[in-house]
């Protein structure tokens, strides 16, 4: 319970944080609440729609990690390193490319939806349910590298001369200059994927004792797994269609904040949320202070602190790797 | 120089135009490809008139011409390998102020043998510009927004046109000679009077997406008119006056208004 104050209290914290920097300066607060001039503008138009993504964005891979990571049993898990975020770009890239987020506006978050489903199912189906670290870890960077190149090729061969140098943000991803249309682009599909991973709670501490044991208590496995991927395919299609392929955040939370939950999967996935979106607004608020008028991308800062520990994270499960 | 050339290839959109305006009838045999694109070039429909070339070595040399008019932006593998196999080539370097212009004008007179029509040209262009150049004291403020919120200052051809038009440029504010990127909030903070953008080039990209901001949108929302540049300001030709013209109209319209 006071886990749940901590986080919720940092999180509310970071979130009039990331409102009140920028490269305009500092902002009151009271502009959001309305009045002319730039400021009110600079408030409601464009910190206000990057501090919701970063938020939800946030939300959605702590969860997304705590999940993968209690349905594999694999602290290895996560969306950006299994190659799932890399799918859904390729997926958002091939929308925008081929006019299908122009022409329908639902075109862009429900193409990155097809390729998150896509790349979940095909981890799960090369991992094997139980998730070896060694296969898992093998397909993730064969699906990453994969959808990285595919990404790149419609990106190189699009007509538009700007295409191209725009790979990097669909590898890093960044928030700057989002609109509110984003925000309301990610959003309802995000829930859906929210509500859906919620459910797993209980499957997923069933599943601590082993599939027979969870089978036994009368968890549907097949359904968790079904529930699994399109939720995590939903939350992270709308997230990276919006802000691009943010890695690490599903990896490093859970695994700083599982201690606190006495390693109980349920438990793990609210509070990984909650930390999720803590370290994503902590991030983009570091993006903005460390190069105020440029544009560094959040998934540097995201790396500079989750490799290390993947690293370490290997290390310590080389047993099992061998 | 003996004479004027007579088979002379264009392979710079901008040197196209120029060459358009002032060769003679015939002595001009092909264009680059790009002056054939409405979205760049002032000229595309007198350019459609003539073999288009995609400015490489091989079919410009094929073309047997005896002057090549290059941009000094263009290939230097191709403008290398023409000179190599005894090719004159002519470089002019991308305009970035009215003299720049009129310089032009008159070098592409005297490599095309054709001074007369360049002397006309440059005579009707400086009535002109003389004509449009009625700045007020109190100029209004333009910014303008590019792709990645990239902004140019008054070093620049397009800031000249801002500049003459009779508005004064939000770069030069923020400390920008010659352009550079500014956030979009920093811009919103500039309250400016006038927002320019590009026109999207064909496709999609994310780092056109930021002139569609619906900040930009307000912005705009405030001026008379929301402007748009396109193939007039992109070359240093008499064009360029097309630009000023509507620019200022724009401006004498928010002057009435107010």
């Amino acid at each position: 319970m006071r886990l749940l104050v901590l986080l919720t209290a940092l999180v509310a914290l970071l979130f009039i944080g990331s409102l009140t920097v920028g490269p305009a300066g500092f902002g009151g607060l009271s502009a959001l609440a309305g009045g002319d001039g730039p400021m009110p503008l600079i408030m409601r138009e464009i910190r206000l729609p990057r501090a919701l993504l970063g938020l939800m964005i946030g939300l959605s891979l702590g969860l997304s990690g705590a999940a993968m990571q209690g349905y594999l049993r694999n602290p290895l898990a996560e969306p950006g390193l299994i190659g799932v975020s890399s799918t859904a770009a390729l997926g958002a890239v091939l929308a925008i490319h081929t006019g299908l987020a122009s022409a329908w506006i639902l075109g862009l978050p429900l193409a990155a939806l097809a390729g998150a489903v896509a790349g979940v199912a095909l981890i799960l189906l090369l991992a094997g349910p139980r998730g070896g670290s060694l296969t898992l870890i093998l397909a993730g960077i064969a699906l990453s590298a994969m959808a990285a190149a595919l990404t790149s090729l419609v990106l190189n061969l699009a007509p538009n001369p700007w295409a191209a140098n725009e790979i990097i943000f669909w590898m890093m991803g960044s928030l700057a200059d989002r609109s509110m249309t984003h925000v309301w682009l990610a959003l309802p599909l995000m829930v859906v994927g929210w509500l859906a991973l919620a459910t797993t709670g209980r499957g997923l501490d069933a599943l601590t004792l082993g599939e027979d044991a969870a089978a036994a208590m009368g968890i549907n496995l097949g359904r968790l797994r079904l529930t699994l991927v399109l939720g995590t395919a939903c939350v992270i299609g709308a997230g990276v269609a919006v802000a691009g392929a943010i890695g690490f955040v599903g990896l490093v939370v859970p695994h700083l904040l599982r201690p606190w939950v006495k390693a109980r999967p349920s438990q793990l996935l609210w509070a990984s949320a909650l930390g999720g979106a803590a370290m994503v607004l902590a991030a983009d608020m570091a993006v903005r202070l460390i190069l105020p008028d440029g544009d560094l991308k959040l998934g540097v800062l995201t790396a500079l602190v989750g490799a290390p520990l993947f690293l370490h994270l290997i290390y310590k499960t080389r047993r099992g790797l061998a | 120089m003996a004479g004027a050339p007579e088979r002379v290839v264009s392979i710079n959109l901008c040197t196209d135009q120029l060459a358009l305006m002032i060769a003679d009838e015939g002595q001009l045999v092909s264009v680059s490809k790009l002056s054939q694109d409405a979205r760049g070039s002032a000229m595309a429909e007198a350019a459609s008139a003539l073999p288009a070339n995609a400015a490489r070595a091989e079919e410009v040399f094929a073309m047997a011409p005896d002057l090549v008019l290059a941009g000094t932006f263009s290939s230097r593998a191709t403008v290398q390998m023409l000179e190599r196999l005894g090719v004159r080539v002519e470089k002019f370097s991308a305009a970035s102020s009215m003299g720049d212009i009129r310089a032009g004008i008159i070098r592409m007179g005297e490599v095309l043998g054709r001074q007369d029509r360049a002397a006309e040209l440059l005579a009707d262009f400086d009535t002109e510009l003389a004509r449009l150049s009625d700045a007020p004291a109190r100029r209004p403020r333009a910014a303008m927004y590019f792709a990645n919120g990239y902004t140019t200052g008054e070093a620049t051809l397009a800031g000249q046109i801002v500049h003459t038009a009779g508005f004064a440029n939000i770069a030069t504010e923020e400390g920008f000679a010659a352009g550079g990127f500014l956030p979009l909030e920093k811009l919103t903070l500039t309250e400016p009077d006038v927002v320019i953008t590009g026109q999207p080039y064909r496709g999609a990209s994310r780092a056109e997406d930021v002139m569609r901001h619906p900040v930009i949108d307000r912005l705009k929302g405030r001026a008379a008119t929301a402007s748009v540049t396109d193939g007039d300001w992109v070359c240093g030709t008499p064009f360029v006056l097309r630009a000023i013209a509507s620019l200022r109209d724009m401006r004498l319209e928010m002057e009435a208004a107010q």
